[in-house]
């Protein structure tokens, strides 16, 4: 057993796990997180990727000691109370989701797509191309990705504004 | 049709939640005292369970029990059950191997249950699982279907000699050999139908809670039909009456037929969770959902067409043999057959059919219905003979359907389906404008001066939808009717609950069935809710799948709402002291037609539970209920043209342009309507281009991760290009004919009509991979 200290979402925790826990499964079952999911055992599926240190990382490829220390945010975390975070808002626009299960994880990715690519200071202009072979590590069977590319792509143009105005 | 009624693009009510993380799946609930079960399974395709010695993990911290087959046996648990009976040419019933939900002494596909450990936690199962030991004794196995179907072969099941389930005919055989014998060409082609994982999301899951005071279970599932599994579960598995065994289906993450069936892991969790006396909990992981969730297609097939001197066809002989697995799942039977067979005509006038299928047991997961289901096969056979034909008759292949297609409706073809309404030029033209059909030869040209391959590819598919008439389908065999159930509760205030014996699973019914109410009334759809999913809650209900939650499901609905609105124009009538006649519901209004005399919808609400002041005789409340059984198949149908590009040095496939025509008659939400469409797409060409669940010769799946078995990724598939034509669908009052499978039906002829028309090889199975695209094109 070690105790694993996070932030998580904005608010420290500190649980006590046995060694082998992943971090998706404290975020889930200790701390009853269950907005990240679990799609598969093999790391290709990202349905439990959530934002560590303002990264995407698939939190069931990761022991939670290897994120001792550190700021974990999900897809509980993005909003600002009842205004939905851009990308949120743009899957929801776009009808870019179905079942809803690959979601979070394809939110999450594609928030740190967009983010990446405007740091990249390559004007910030993100095209489909990109956008879908970014989102390799998502997979969803619902939507054929249609939709879910045009909300990333809707969202990385309402983040660029967002971020002008900040 | 009002910005949230019946054709409005409406964003989804159910969004909220799933995209702030809200949403409530089966492993995100949580009970009080709740055990954790994980399955011990077959690492063989077959064999003797010779004992299993459970006694160090029984000793080991935190394990509650381990359960056997054995003990399912000696508690008298019902085998699993498949619901669709089907008669051989001989007028024999099909041979049905018994399928214990765990298996008491052999094993016959691995993955399959053998035991199960109930611990604390999930982890000390698994531990404990790695200290259970079976004994096993090899038999000989076999996977592949010709194989088992030699003299000679491993046999599965003692019911059924020479593995064969059933060797089933529809059509005029005679009538068809005529046609054959009079014909001016006869075009033949054999097809493999890659086997398919249907893969949601969302692994299968299970809780199971038994309140022994009441006697009573709650079962909550990962189901597409809970009303379903409750019924069966019930009446064949001994383990609770109906009345003693809640069913629910909360969020599902994707079904696309793979969890319409009833599987081992929820009737032994139900079990396990009245023998130790506390929630018993399963999740599956995704290896456990490549191995034992019901894979769908694997058939072969050798098919033949003939064609008058006019390139009529005149006749078409079909001979199948469909992979069932080691055991019959729930509907297994029905899919290489009535769903199936019945479809053969296409979007074809063809005199005269003939098809034979035969099934067969192999030592392989289960096979049953995946999105289509029996559709997608039939629709890839004839559109790949209709691309063939038109190759081998020199001809367009767009003219080569036209000359065949069925112009006038209702049209009855000769495997039982009567087409009702359609028009397959308007579809076949949308589509070819889309895809500037007729620039595609200097676009083959441009494309070769730069060393590709272009292939253009059309498939025109049909398909039975709406599923389906109780009547015609309890003559064909199947063991429950297909109607649907619905509920409508006016609450005194006026806001409104549906309840629907439909279950969603990604396809949006809270706000399409919403638009239907709001459509009607008038009312914002934020005063409706949708109630589905639990047995407790809706009286009762079949479920979804076969694209009939709006043919059938919504249109259950809307015959509530007529006795509703019924009722409440009576009652708006008394109120205003006007005649029932002239009232007419406006944007939330009853009013008298042609004065100002108006009352809100809610106050006729109210007036309906207040009972102060209605008519004479009229009981109190506002609730209306209506079962609808459709009185035909609805047929969905449509034309997709795939272009696309073949890099004849690597074999690798680009997609040029995918377009799509569907004709689904009226749609509700055709933003919904069109994610359906992509979603279906999606999964045609998966199967085209990459997916394949594979076995070895000794039955050993090689495919049981997303590492092995190719999903299809955002960059392999292209943005579609939709569009719809409409002819209204006569058999419901709404005209709606379903989208749900189209896309998975019509697809994938379309992917390798296009592949095999770049580089000039008929010959290609699917997945067209890489390395099978460029051996086809290097071939002598
Ligand atoms: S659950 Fe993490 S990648 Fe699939
Ligand atoms: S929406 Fe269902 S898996 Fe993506």
């Amino acid at each position: 057993m070690s105790t694993v200290k996070l932030t998580v979402n904005g608010k420290a925790v500190s649980v006590d796990v046995e060694d082998r826990t992943l971090l998706v499964h404290v975020l889930r079952d200790h701390l009853n997180l269950t907005g990240t999911h679990v799609g598969c055992d093999t790391s290709q599926c990202g349905a439990c990727v959530v934002h560590m240190d303002g990264k995407a990382v698939k939190s069931c490829t990761m022991l939670a000691g290897q994120a001792d220390g550190s700021s974990v945010t999900t897809i509980e975390g993005i909003a600002k109370g009842d205004e939905l975070h851009p990308m949120q808002a743009a899957f929801r626009d776009n009808h870019g989701l179905q079942c809803g299960y690959c979601t979070p994880g394809m939110i999450m990715s594609a928030i740190d797509i967009v983010q990446r690519h405007h740091s990249q200071g390559s004007g910030g202009q993100l095209d489909e191309a990109t956008v879908r072979q970014e989102l390799e590590g998502n997979i969803c069977r619902c939507t054929g990705y249609h939709n879910i590319v045009k909300a990333v792509l809707d969202a990385a143009g309402r983040m660029k504004v967002a971020q002008a105005a900040e | 049709m009002g910005v949230e009624g019946i054709g409005a693009r409406v964003v989804r009510k159910e969004d909220k939640r799933f995209i702030t993380g809200k949403g409530r799946y089966v492993d995100d609930i949580k009970l009080t005292g709740m055990t954790h079960a994980h399955f011990i399974r077959s690492p063989h395709a077959h064999a003797k369970v010779k004992k299993i010695d459970s006694s160090a993990a029984l000793k080991m911290p935190g394990v509650v029990a381990v359960l056997t087959g054995q003990q399912l046996v000696d508690d008298k648990v019902g085998n699993l059950i498949c619901g669709w009976a089907i008669t051989s040419k001989d007028g024999s019933p099909m041979k049905m191997g018994a399928w214990p939900a765990m298996a008491p002494e052999t094993v016959r596909f691995v993955g399959q249950a053998v035991a199960v450990v109930i611990a604390d936690s999930k982890n000390l199962a698994r531990d404990a699982a790695e200290a259970v030991v079976v004994d096993y004794e090899e038999l000989p196995a076999v996977a592949d279907m010709q194989a088992a179907i030699k003299a000679g072969a491993p046999q599965l099941h003692p019911e059924a000699p020479g593995n064969q389930v059933y060797d089933w005919v529809i059509g005029d055989e005679g009538a068809t050999d005529a046609a054959f014998a009079k014909a001016a060409n006869v075009v033949k082609l054999d097809v493999t139908n890659n086997r398919l994982a249907p893969n949601a999301m969302e692994p299968r899951a299970a809780i199971a809670d038994y309140d022994a005071a009441e006697e009573h279970f709650t079962l909550y599932t990962t189901s597409q039909n809970p009303h379903v599994a409750r019924l069966v579960l019930s009446a064949f598995y001994n383990i609770a009456p109906e009345h003693k065994l809640r069913v629910i289906a909360p969020d599902v993450g994707g079904g696309f037929g793979s969890k319409i069936f009833i599987y081992p892991e929820e009737m032994v969790a139900l079990w396990a969770s009245k023998k130790v006396g506390r929630p018993v909990k399963w999740t599956g992981d995704r290896t456990e959902a490549f191995l034992t969730d019901a894979h769908g297609r694997d058939h072969v097939t050798h098919a033949e067409m003939a064609f008058d001197a006019n390139n009529k066809i005149t006749g078409l002989k079909v001979k199948t043999y469909a992979n069932f697995g080691a055991y019959m799942s729930l509907f297994s039977s029905s899919v290489p057959t009535y769903l199936y067979a019945t479809l053969l005509s296409g979007q074809y006038n063809i005199p005269a059919i003939h098809a034979e299928v035969i099934g067969v047991y192999t030592n392989t997961t289960p096979v049953d219905a995946y999105r289509g289901a029996g559709r997608p096969e039939a629709s890839y056979l004839i559109e790949r003979l209709m691309e063939t034909a038109a190759r081998q008759l020199k001809v367009d292949p767009a003219q080569l359907r036209r000359t065949n297609f069925i112009t006038q409706f209702p049209h009855q073809t000769p495997v039982i389906m009567a087409y009702d309404t359609g028009d397959f030029n308007a579809s076949l033209d949308a589509a070819m404008k889309a895809i500037d059909y007729a620039g595609f030869a200097a676009r083959k040209a441009q494309a070769k001066s730069q060393g590709k391959l272009r292939g253009i590819g059309v498939s025109c598919y049909i398909e039975a939808c709406g599923i389906a008439p109780s009547k015609a389908v309890g003559s064909l065999g199947a063991g429950v009717g297909l109607w649907e159930s619905a509920e409508v509760r006016v609450n005194p205030v006026g806001t409104i609950e549906i309840l629907t014996g439909s279950h969603s699973h990604g396809q949006g019914h809270e706000t399409t069935f919403c638009q239907l109410v709001a459509d009607r009334l008038g009312v914002p759809i934020s005063q409706v809710s949708i109630v589905h999913g639990d047995t407790d809650k809706v009286q009762f209900g079949m479920g979804t799948y076969g694209s009939r939650s709006a043919a059938v499901g919504l249109t259950a609905i809307l015959k509530a709402m007529e006795k509703m609105e019924s009722k409440a124009k009576k009652i708006a009538a008394h109120a205003l002291e006007a005649s029932e006649a002239d009232i007419v519901i406006e944007n939330g209004e009853f009013k008298v037609t042609g004065t100002d005399k108006a009352i809100a919808f809610p106050m006729v609400a109210l007036a309906a539970y207040t009972a102060h002041n209605l008519p004479e005789g009229m009981e109190p409340g506002l609730k209306e209920s209506a079962f609808y059984d459709p009185t035909n198949f609805t047929f969905p149908a449509g034309a997709y043209i795939c272009e696309l590009e073949v890099d004849p040095g690597t074999g690798k496939t680009s997609f040029v342009n995918f377009v799509a025509a569907d004709d689904f008659g009226r749609l509700i939400n055709p933003m919904i309507v069109e994610g359906q469409v992509h979603g279906g797409l999606a999964q045609g060409i998966g199967q085209a281009l990459l997916e394949h669940a594979i076995y070895d010769a000794n039955g050993q799946p090689v495919t049981a991760s997303f590492m092995d078995y190719s999903m299809p990724r955002a960059d392999d598939l292209p943005s579609f290009n939709l569009s719809h034509t409409t002819t209204l669908c006569p058999g419901n009052p709404l005209g709606i004919k379903g989208c749900g499978e189209a896309g998975a039906i019509g697809a994938s002829a379309a992917v390798i009509n296009a592949i095999t028309d770049a580089i000039g090889k008929n010959d290609l199975e699917m997945p067209a991979t890489p390395d099978r695209v460029w051996r086809t094109i290097h071939a002598a």
